[in-house]
């Protein structure tokens, strides 16, 4: 049975089955933006009720996009895709290709546009004055010898015959990414206080934990605002990564929109979490010592080289999240009376003490939240999008044109009847104007009289 | 002078444009024509003018961004994409009428965005996950797309009411509508134009989503409703190239396609929730 008469192909390969399809993934496509999507099973019992929720959760209305059923119709939409374009593109492609020298003189005589001449002379010489005329108006031509007389053919763009399945095939280049994507990548996120590492990061929506393959660090976070104080400005996270002991990326710092990539593993910045505790560097200016802590808030610390006793007493909080404003700091080195001071969060402040003078510099701790991505297939579906553009670019914008010019000795007389005709695959009008200047030419030569 | 006098401005501007369009089809009042066209080109320089400034003006308060970043913003732009489009589609085909369906949706726009409470129109400093590049990109691209099926729907709304009366006697107001034929033309033409811009904006946030959060492509409400809206218009396109489909079935497609993108544009940001939310202020 030829392939063309089966009625499972004819259908598949229909255009009927492409707007089915389309009009079916559009209507479906709407119930998962009005049902929320991905949450737990009490949330759809809670607001739709029991018997509805069981129903959702039969049809995997939870998570739509990802159920047997839209899956199904993803696949139905592909191989639509396919055997339409196996069933039609072996035509287009002749197209393409074809001699157009070879066509049939009677052919021409009822091509879309057309004009007729006559010109007194031999036929091979009014031929190349035909072949400069076209040439003057971007045609260049080829030439063949039939048996009635010479025929001229010329085209542009037959190639853009190929963007509607340019289109076709992007589509599926896409969907070839995100599959790649989603078998062999992974979502995942991890939240990483201030100078903590870790080598694990945890999926997202399971909690299943990953190796990661190597160790990332985060050494600083750090959230600033505008002079609103309310809406951040930025959030940036300096990360480093090491392996095997070594430092192999230090301290590059991330922001929104600027992620970091290692070895195919994207970390994006996307949250913080303000933690209960301080990075403190204090420095004795006289002896010129320093040292580092990460203290807790609430509790009291002792540098005993420095003979120091301090702690955070107090702080002012800014956001319901936590975020500190300002501290309020116990300070004692043992002579005298302590010191008791407000400073605000991220900033030095000066201790002055009877022997000796201090600086002390607090920051509260953050926990940096990443998103981290993995994903193979995200260079396969951004040229699936590019092909995409350039082929809707094609399919629309350019067209096949074609010119044919034959020149047909009159046995009669002494002359030659001259068909210039054409024809275009789409976009009519425009080849109209084109034809219509072609022709003007050919009226405006003295060679040739307007039949 | 400030950017919010000249968009406010550009309002009255475009109200009046578009009155003096409408006049030239309901009085057949060809004289306006020049006068129309002068109007809305003006029109169309405030407003560019009024979005230049407020760039300007962004970074004299020392936050410097892109005009396109909020609602309001989008609305000053959807005004401005759809000036400017109409007045290519009426230099191309030298027809006034089409104005009076077509210019009315930019001073919605521009009204809309001008007189709602919903929304405020001070520069507002942008927060981190729009601090993009791809933000411009992406604002672009739709909007260019939306504007074209504005105008779309307006020709669609056209054709439907010059067809209800096609044995309309010369002299009746119908008849200076252009043909059929071409409305028609005018309209497949304007959603292939849309059809494009639409994808890149699509394609375009997708790419500005993985560099901000590492995924393109999550399902949230206002990727999938951009999704059915170009399933919607890729259906329309295919009815028409395979199936041979024109007059009133792709005039009426051309006005669901639009309702699709208003709800794309602007209910999925006022009805359901999702990660574009912060367009909604």
């Amino acid at each position: 049975m030829k392939k063309t008469d089966n009625m499972v192909w004819r259908s598949f390969a229909s255009v009927r089955l492409a707007l089915f399809t389309l009009l079916i993934l559009a209507t479906t496509s709407i119930i998962g933006t009005l049902i929320p999507q991905k949450n737990p099973p009490e949330f759809y019992i809670e607001n739709f009720g029991q018997r509805t929720a069981q129903f959702f959760q039969m049809l995997d209305v939870p998570d739509m996009y990802n159920s047997w059923w839209f899956i199904t119709l993803l696949l139905l939409f592909s191989i639509n895709l396919i055997v339409c374009t196996i069933d039609r593109l072996p035509n287009v492609w002749q197209m393409v290709v074809m001699n157009n020298l070879d066509t049939d003189p009677e052919r021409l005589e009822k091509m879309p546009h057309r004009q007729v001449f006559h010109a007194r002379g031999d036929a091979a010489a009014l031929a190349d004055t035909a072949a400069t005329l076209l040439a003057r108006n971007g045609w260049k031509a080829q030439t063949a010898n039939k048996p009635g007389g010479p025929l001229l053919f010329s085209q542009k763009n037959a190639w853009s015959r190929l963007g509607v399945y340019a289109v076709h095939l992007s589509i599926l280049v896409i969907f070839a990414g995100a599959i790649v994507g989603s078998t062999l990548g992974f979502k995942a996120g991890i939240m990483l206080p201030e100078g903590r590492e870790t080598d694990t990061v945890y999926e997202t929506g399971t909690g299943k934990p990953l190796p990661l393959g190597f160790t990332l660090r985060c050494d600083n976070f750090n959230v600033s605002f505008y002079a609103d104080g309310a809406t951040p400005k930025e959030f940036r996270s300096d990360l480093s990564v090491l392996e095997n002991g070594k430092v192999t990326i230090d301290k590059r710092p991330i922001i929104v929109n600027d992620p970091l990539n290692y070895k195919g593993i994207t970390f994006y910045q996307s949250s913080y979490e303000p933690m209960q505790g301080f990075n403190v560097v204090i420095t004795n200016k006289t002896t010129k010592t320093r040292q580092t802590f990460q203290i807790p808030f609430g509790q009291k610390i002792s540098w005993t080289e420095g003979g120091i006793d301090f702690g955070v007493i107090n702080q002012e909080v800014r956001s319901r999240m936590g975020d500190v404003n300002r501290l309020k700091v116990w300070f004692f080195d043992g002579q005298g009376e302590p010191s008791i001071f407000w400073m605000d969060n991220n900033a030095t402040q000066t201790v002055s003490r009877p022997t000796a003078a201090y600086e002390f510099e607090a920051s509260q701790v953050y926990a940096t939240g990443l998103q981290v991505a993995k994903d193979p297939g995200v260079w396969t579906v951004y040229a699936g999008c590019l092909l995409m553009l350039i082929g809707l670019y094609v399919a629309f914008f350019l067209s096949h044109r074609r010119i044919w010019v034959y020149i047909a000795r009159e046995e009669a007389a002494d002359r030659c009847r001259i068909l210039v005709c054409g024809a275009t695959s789409k976009n009519k009008i425009a080849f109209e104007k084109e034809f219509t200047a072609l022709v003007d030419s050919f009226t405006h030569d003295s060679t040739f009289q307007n039949a | 002078m400030n950017s919010s006098q000249l968009l406010g401005i550009t309002t009255f501007a475009y109200l009046f444009s578009a009155m003096l369009y409408i006049a030239i089809f309901v009085f057949r009042a060809k004289k306006l024509g020049l006068f129309a066209t002068l109007v809305t080109v003006a029109a169309f320089l405030i407003n560019t003018a009024g979005i230049g400034l407020r760039w300007q003006e962004s970074y004299q308060a020392g936050i410097g961004y892109a005009p396109l970043s909020n609602m309001y913003e989008s609305l000053v732009f959807f005004a401005w994409a759809i000036a400017i489009f109409y007045l290519g589609l009426e230099w191309k085909h030298k027809n006034r009428v089409l104005g009076a369906f077509s210019m009315p949706f930019a001073f919605l726009s521009m009204a809309y965005a001008s007189f709602s409470p919903k929304f405020g129109k001070e520069i507002k400093p942008l927060i981190p996950a729009l601090q993009s590049n791809w933000l411009i990109a992406h604002v672009i691209t739709c909007f260019v797309g939306y504007a074209a099926f504005a105008v779309a729907c307006g020709m669609g709304i056209m054709y439907l009411i010059k067809d209800r009366k096609t044995n309309a006697a010369p002299e009746s107001l119908l008849a200076s509508l252009p043909e059929l034929k071409v409305i028609d033309d005018i309209i497949h033409k304007t959603l292939v134009f849309g059809f494009l811009w639409l994808s890149a904006g699509i394609i375009t946030g997708a790419v500005w989503a993985n560099s901000a959060w590492g995924t393109y492509w999550s399902w949230d409400p206002k990727e999938t409703w951009s999704l059915i809206t170009w399933f919607v218009y890729a259906a329309t396109l295919h009815a028409r190239f395979t199936r041979g489909w024109g007059g009133r079935r792709i005039a009426w497609l051309a006005v669901l396609g639009f309702i699709s993108v208003i709800f794309t544009y602007y209910g999925v940001n006022f009805l359901l929730s999702g990660l574009h939310s912060y367009g909604g202020n």
